[in-house]
């Protein structure tokens, strides 16, 4: 502070009125503000700017390839159109069924996994959730080229394994034949579509989600368990009356990232469904809608209103799901 | 600190100094495009060199895709454009309307007095609604039917039986299931995508007409969308969509025994479809004496270009010159739109992937008889929607009339911007 005062000729003014000429910033104040600029500056350019650049646009009607002289302003009709859109309505509606699907199992399953992890694996528990955590790792591509082989009609796995139980022989009968299929299942085919997106979402998330929950549980006092094994507690009342309250907070966490993350699902459904949803649209999720609005129509106003009413959506979601967790406590 | 300083100020001096100098030496025009269309611009880079010493070609290339959407985003914003622009057929109505592009038929490139050297129906492709020529044509896609002749000579069923109409096509395929049950076709919808495309007028769009109705629920998409019907209900085709490993697997396993598509479907066969088939296929005009095109690619200069003139001097080059064309057509199997190019002796060689069939006369033949058909923006949006009412039509048994009203209601819809 005795550097700055005595560098400042007004330093005798002080009292009755601040300093009108600029002192010279010293390396010591600027230096911080230069080192964290490169998040702001990024933020500006990557974030903030396309999320105004795309309000403004949800205004606009624009067909980017005719240059940013051809935005045009139509006011809320872009909002008007999506809101009646029945194809928007089925994508909601698409993205809402595999949210939940897909989305509920992952903790009912990675709760009691987490669980059994902690307690129960001592020197392969870091190897078993390694193993459950690989999907969420890799590629999304790969995975998706995988399943779809996986599940291809004439010469998948899948099918040839359901088909080879169905067709089991025993003394001339098929005694399965009731409950596998006998022939190849199109796996293409409406009322699986949706079903075959959400068992690869389940799959894939189950693992990062047991990961959040083990790290939770780690964080639980270990002298809470021996008291209530003291008290003569068994291990499934300890999970009920312990485990579970107390991993509460991670589970607004992880259920929060899953509802963002679900209703976002654009990648797994857009390779599996070729891009086009499937027959009948049934996999076509409100964000595989906002990128075909945007390039098969090119019509990016109406895209950029689409994005904001799911964010809406989002936003309402989490809000709802904030209020549930925290209601009890 | 000075000798930083002198150091900083050398190598700065330098620098520019290079930069000047290489600006002296060569200009540079840079050219945008997508596998494996750049293999003629890579195949053209030494040949151009030797005519042009001065100019240096870089060659950027994307994924199909990508490098569509690329194109879209710099043309949006103005910047990181290429000289010179590879745009596909599916885009160049979308392009071309965009008035992103120079128009090519005014000075200095005066393009319109060109327009006879081509294929007769390139020209309207890449020509935008207000007369302009936004690109010139460097290959085509005229459709072809390829057929195993092994399998079907074994069912008995001759290249007439396919070609002679679709009613003798559709027998031909129950024969050849009933006797081998191999299917005759990949996918029914190939038959709606030809019938749709067949039998136009020069100047008619396939889901537009020039005033921007929508032509969708009309007899031409009724006839098409009963045609695949009929394949469908008569067993015939294996259901795989195109480009899926299914696809691949049912040629190379002799469970597909016929499929449409452009002529430059053979190279695909040869290279990584169906290898292990050489020899036993061979190509035919399509059903019903009907001609079509698949594909094609374009050259176009955008306005915000930097170099225009020197990147039409390489259009010209790429599209005028005979030698050029015909090195693509040798490269990659890329038809020449330049009739001139059409006329060479490669033409007479035989191919021995099609058992030593001189089948490129044949899409000369082709070429010569594709109708002009007008392109548009819109035709991406309206493709999807009649393939989704398709397949609806296929899979649901939904009513073909009322499939076609609806399709017709969505794009409606969803061009509801349309001028």
């Amino acid at each position: 502070m005795s550097v700055t005062s005595s560098d400042s000729p007004a330093a005798s003014e002080l009292a009755v009125s601040p300093p009108r000429r600029r002192r010279k910033l010293q390396a010591w104040e600027w230096a911080p503000y230069l080192f964290i600029s490169p998040f702001f500056i990024l933020f500006l350019v990557f974030g903030l700017f396309p999320l105004l650049f795309s309000m403004w646009l949800a205004f606009q009607t624009w067909d980017p390839s005719t240059g940013l002289q051809g935005m045009e302003w139509v006011g809320i009709e872009n909002f008007k159109f999506v809101l009646e859109d029945d194809w928007f309505q089925k994508s909601l509606y698409n993205t809402f069924w595999i949210a939940i699907v897909s989305g509920l199992p992952q903790h009912l399953v990675a709760i009691p996994l987490a669980y059994f992890a902690h307690t129960y694996l001592r020197k392969h528990r870091n190897t078993v959730v390694g193993v459950y955590f690989l999907p969420f790792i890799t590629s999304t591509v790969a995975i998706a080229l995988v399943w779809n082989s996986l599940f291809s009609r004439d010469y998948g796995v899948i099918n040839m394994a359901l088909t080879s139980i169905g067709n089991l022989s025993i003394a001339g009968m098929h005694p399965l034949a009731w409950l596998f299929p006998t022939s190849n299942v199109d796996w293409a085919q409406p009322q699986y579509t949706k079903w075959m997106i959400s068992s690869l979402v389940f799959w894939r998330y189950v693992g990062w989600n047991t990961v959040l929950y083990l790290s939770a549980l780690q964080t639980i006092p270990r002298d809470l368990y021996e008291a209530a094994t003291i008290d003569g507690a068994t291990s499934r009342q300890q999970f009920w009356h312990i485990t579970v309250p107390l991993l509460r907070p991670m589970m607004f966490f992880a259920v929060t990232l899953t509802i963002i993350g679900n209703l976002q699902l654009f990648e797994e459904p857009f390779i599996i469904t070729g891009g086009t949803g499937g027959i009948n649209q049934a996999g076509k999720t409100a964000a595989m809608h906002m990128y075909n609005t945007a390039f098969v129509d090119s019509d990016f106003g109406t895209a950029s209103a689409v994005a904001w009413i799911l964010f809406l959506i989002i936003g309402l979601m989490t809000w709802a799901n904030n209020k549930f967790f925290a209601q009890k406590d | 600190m000075t000798v930083t300083h002198r150091l900083t100020r050398i190598a700065f001096g330098l620098s520019f100094g290079l930069a000047f100098a290489c600006a002296q030496a060569a200009t540079t025009v840079t050219v945008a495009s997508f596998p494996s269309f750049d293999e003629a611009v890579k195949a053209a880079i030494p040949l151009y060199k030797k005519a042009r010493p001065d100019v240096e070609i870089k060659l950027v290339s994307l994924a199909f895709g990508d490098h569509h959407n690329a194109m879209t985003t710099a043309l949006a914003t103005g910047t990181n454009l290429p000289d010179v622009m590879a745009v596909e057929v599916g885009f160049i109505g979308k392009f071309a309307e965009s008035g992103g592009l120079e128009d090519l038929s005014k000075a200095p490139y005066n393009a319109a007095q060109y327009r006879t050297k081509f294929a007769k129906f390139t020209f309207p492709q890449a020509m935008g609604g207000v007369g302009n020529v936004a690109a010139m044509p460097a290959d085509i896609g005229p459709g072809a039917l390829f057929y195993r002749k092994d399998l079907l000579e074994k069912a008995g069923i001759s290249e007439a039986d396919l070609t002679k109409s679709w009613d003798s096509f559709l027998e031909s395929g129950k024969k050849l299931k009933a006797s081998s049950g191999a299917y005759l076709l990949s996918n029914a919808v190939d038959l709606k995508d030809i019938y749709i495309r067949t039998g136009l007028k020069d100047g008619e769009g396939i889901y537009f007409d020039s005033k921007g109705k929508v032509l969708v629920n009309s007899p031409r998409f009724e006839k098409a969308f009963a045609l695949a019907k009929a394949a469908r209900t008569a067993g015939i085709d294996a259901k795989i969509a195109a480009w899926s490993p299914e696809w691949s697997e049912g040629f190379k396993r002799n469970q597909v025994a016929t499929q449409m598509m452009g002529a430059w479907l053979a190279g695909h066969f040869a290279q990584w479809l169906a290898p292990n088939t050489k020899g036993n296929w061979r190509s035919a005009q399509l059903p019903n004496g009907g001609f079509a095109s698949w594909g094609g690619s374009f050259y176009a200069i955008p306005k915000a270009a930097a170099n225009k003139k020197e990147a039409w001097e390489f259009i010209k080059f790429m599209t005028l010159n005979k030698e050029m064309q015909i090195e693509a057509f040798r490269k990659l199997d890329a038809f020449p739109a330049l009739v001139e190019a059409q006329n060479d002796p490669f033409l007479d060689q035989p191919i021995e992937f099609l058992g030593g069939q001189k089948a490129r006369q044949l899409w000369k033949v082709a070429a010569d008889k594709i109708p002009a058909v007008a392109v548009d923006k819109f035709d991406g949006t309206a493709q999807d929607i009649v393939n989704a009412e398709l397949d609806k039509v296929l899979e649901q048994n939904k009513d073909i009339k009322t499939a076609l009203a609806d399709a017709q209601t969505q794009i409606e819809k969803r061009v509801r911007r349309k001028k």
